[in-house]
């Protein structure tokens, strides 16, 4: 325990004006006021993002994400390589294009693991934000930094949307390389019959996985909510995800039609609609409108509850 | 942090200036869901430059004070402030110049342990992110883990952790410090660091509110301390006053305990005490300045070598002679009247 000076010796003068010995003492509320500036900084934000990506946990999910759209393209390519064509009986929408052309395999893996596999990922990321830290006891250091309440949680929902894109990228960026590998790539066509060229299919691909990565936000924000609600990150990724398969089911039940278009998960795939042409935005902007909705609520739900709570683990 | 209170020991109650104490609660009471109180009409004041011993047996409310004065939980009723300012609103003007170890260390077990602080310091706005790796530094280097900086925080030993635990609340100059336990888990070689730390701390001026269970822990490093028991604030002040509560006891070995006893008796010596081969006795009443801050002993009117005399002149051989000092831990139980470890 060598006795270090340097404690404070590295900061500058606005730092070390707080522990000088001997020094006029820092008047706390001049000095929160003088740095309320520098309060939403990005800093938390960084943080956050490098705390979440460099767990082993979220890496393996991520892979996961990669290896679905490597298995359906293999799993197409042999199937097909007899001379039959994929998708005749059933599976995801764009199945039967990918033989054609291999970036339709960005649409085909982005509607297959939408519904489940990547709402999964974010249930854990999003369900264990605040509520792992809570059960590592990291919570209550964090709070008495100060990190602040809703500065807090704003990071934690930040990171978790970053989540949803980079996880929506992985699908979409290992779909496409799967695509070029094994099948053709050129030209696209739409839905609707027409022909796009190959640039302004690309163009549409992240359109699509963008609008894929906005449809997680609604339900992001619900894995945040619960997780405001317990101290066992396992028990609000359950709780998330259990969530997620509720609805699912429910919204497969047509006898509970009357409630479907309320779900977060109802207009998940309009994504599709962006392959037409023109393009029908009616779909993707109910249920971009929803997924703010669900946000809102949920965000102030979480914030109703994380600003008042008693950090007791 | 103030001139004045540069020198730890028992310095604020003889300081002709009394700054305005760093930690301030009244009647602070928490009262959980389940309709437990946990902390019952608290008041507790901690002045400036000491360094504070809370005390108190398992289950007593030292916790959820201390979560109540750093705003982790909501008081029920009545007030908490640190520097004068209330919490929990003050929390983003006041808690930067507050490090703490609450309730144990934690840490992300995935990231090596200087990532850990990275991460705490990084979760301060107003820590500045260009002298970030500097401090690091100097706060592993001050409790002595700059060699295992780059393990993984989760292949640290409990010490270690414990060790991390402080890093983290040294990662800026404070001027309080709350230690929750600060030694658990440490071997005595740890333990010895980890007072002397505190002891150095102390001495730059920074106050230190130390929660322990440790009483001789306390009576070691503190110049302050403070009693709860189911809730609770039995007694608060001076630890050279807690102590002096109780007086010490005049203890001889002798082979000869009957005249001991009648020697002692014949100089004044009150409540005596004879068993086999020993005797032990309060010493003749107290008329002197007792209340002296610059001693941590309690005062001791009648010389014990006088009495060593007498016995000697009377022919009583002695083997052992001495006077046990009243300890916290007496003073303690004199206050609850049971011993320490009980839970309230």
């Amino acid at each position: 325990m060598s006795r270090a000076e340097a404690t404070g010796s590295g900061a500058d003068a606005r730092t070390s004006s707080a522990g000088t010995p001997g020094g006029t003492p820092p008047d706390p509320a001049a000095t929160g006021r003088e740095r309320s500036g520098l309060w939403w900084t990005f800093g938390l934000f960084r943080s956050e993002l490098l705390t979440t990506f460099r767990r082993w946990r979220t890496l393996a999910l991520l892979a996961v994400l990669a290896a679905v759209p490597v298995l359906i393209g293999i799993a197409v390519k042999i199937e097909t390589s007899g001379g039959g064509s994929a998708g005749e009986g059933g599976g995801p929408a764009f199945l039967t294009q990918v033989t054609n052309n291999g970036l339709f395999l960005v649409f085909a893996a982005l509607a297959a693991t939408l519904p489940v596999f990547l709402p999964m990922t974010v249930g854990v990321i999003a369900g264990d934000s605040v509520a792992g830290e809570s059960a590592a006891g990291t919570l209550r250091y964090l709070l008495v930094v100060p990190a602040g309440r809703v500065r807090l949680l704003l990071a934690k929902y930040a990171a978790a949307l970053t989540f949803c894109l980079a996880a929506t990228l992985v699908v979409a960026v290992f779909a496409l390389a799967t695509g070029a590998v094994l099948f053709p790539l050129g030209d696209v066509t739409t839905i609707s019959g027409t022909t796009i060229s190959f640039g302004s299919g690309l163009l549409r691909a992240l359109l699509v996985a963008v609008l894929v990565a906005a449809s997680l936000v609604g339900f992001a924000a619900i894995g945040l909510f619960v997780s405001t609600l317990t101290g066992s990150g396992i028990a609000a990724m359950a709780a998330t995800v259990g969530l997620l398969i509720t609805v699912q089911i429910v919204d497969s039940i047509p006898q509970l039609g009357a409630v479907h278009a309320y779900l977060f998960s109802h207009y998940w795939l309009s994504f599709a609609d962006v392959m037409r042409a023109p393009v029908l935005w009616d779909d993707v902007v109910k249920n971009l409108v929803s997924q703010a909705v669900y946000a809102l609520v949920f965000g102030s739900a979480a914030w109703a509850r994380f600003s008042t709570k008693d950090v007791t683990a | 942090m103030v001139t004045q209170q540069a020198e730890p020991a028992g310095s604020a109650e003889a300081g002709p200036v009394v700054a305005a104490p760093v930690i301030e609660a009244r009647g602070l009471t928490k009262r959980y869901r389940g309709g437990q109180l946990a902390v019952d009409g608290l008041d507790l004041t901690v002045p400036d430059g000491s360094v504070f011993g809370f005390l108190g047996p398992n289950g007593s409310g030292k916790t959820t004070t201390i979560r109540m004065l750093l705003g982790l939980v909501q008081p029920t009723s009545g007030s908490a402030g640190l520097f004068g300012r209330p919490m929990p609103q003050a929390a983003r003007a006041v808690l930067p110049h507050v490090g703490a170890l609450i309730e144990g260390p934690a840490q992300y077990g995935f990231l090596s342990g200087r990532d850990n602080l990275v991460r705490y310091d990084a979760t301060d706005p107003t820590a500045d992110p260009r002298t970030r790796s500097a401090r690091v530094d100097a706060a592993l280097e001050r409790v002595g883990l700059a060699a295992a900086s780059a393990k993984k925080a989760k292949a640290y030993s409990l010490g270690m952790k414990q060790r991390l635990g402080i890093a983290a609340a040294l990662l800026r100059p404070r001027r309080l410090l709350v230690l929750d336990e600060p030694t658990n888990g440490l071997d005595p070689q740890g333990m010895r660091e980890i007072r002397a730390l505190v002891r150095e701390l102390a001495a730059e001026g920074t106050t230190v509110f130390l929660s322990s269970h440790l009483l001789d822990e306390i009576e070691q490093v503190c110049t302050h301390a403070a009693v709860m028991a189911q809730g609770r604030l039995i007694v608060q002040g001076p630890v050279a006053e807690l102590s002096a509560g109780t007086r010490g006891r005049l203890a001889v070995t002798t082979p000869d305990p009957a005249d001991a006893a009648r020697v002692l008796r014949e100089h004044g010596v009150t409540g005596i005490e004879a068993g086999a081969g020993r005797v032990t006795g309060d010493l003749p009443a107290v008329t002197g300045d007792a209340g002296d801050a610059e001693s941590t002993k309690p005062a001791e009117p009648a010389d014990p070598a006088d009495l060593n005399a007498a016995l000697v002149r009377a022919g009583v051989r002695v083997r052992a002679f001495g006077v046990e000092r009243g300890t916290l831990e007496d003073a303690f139980v004199a206050l609850t009247g049971e011993g320490f470890d009980v839970a309230g």
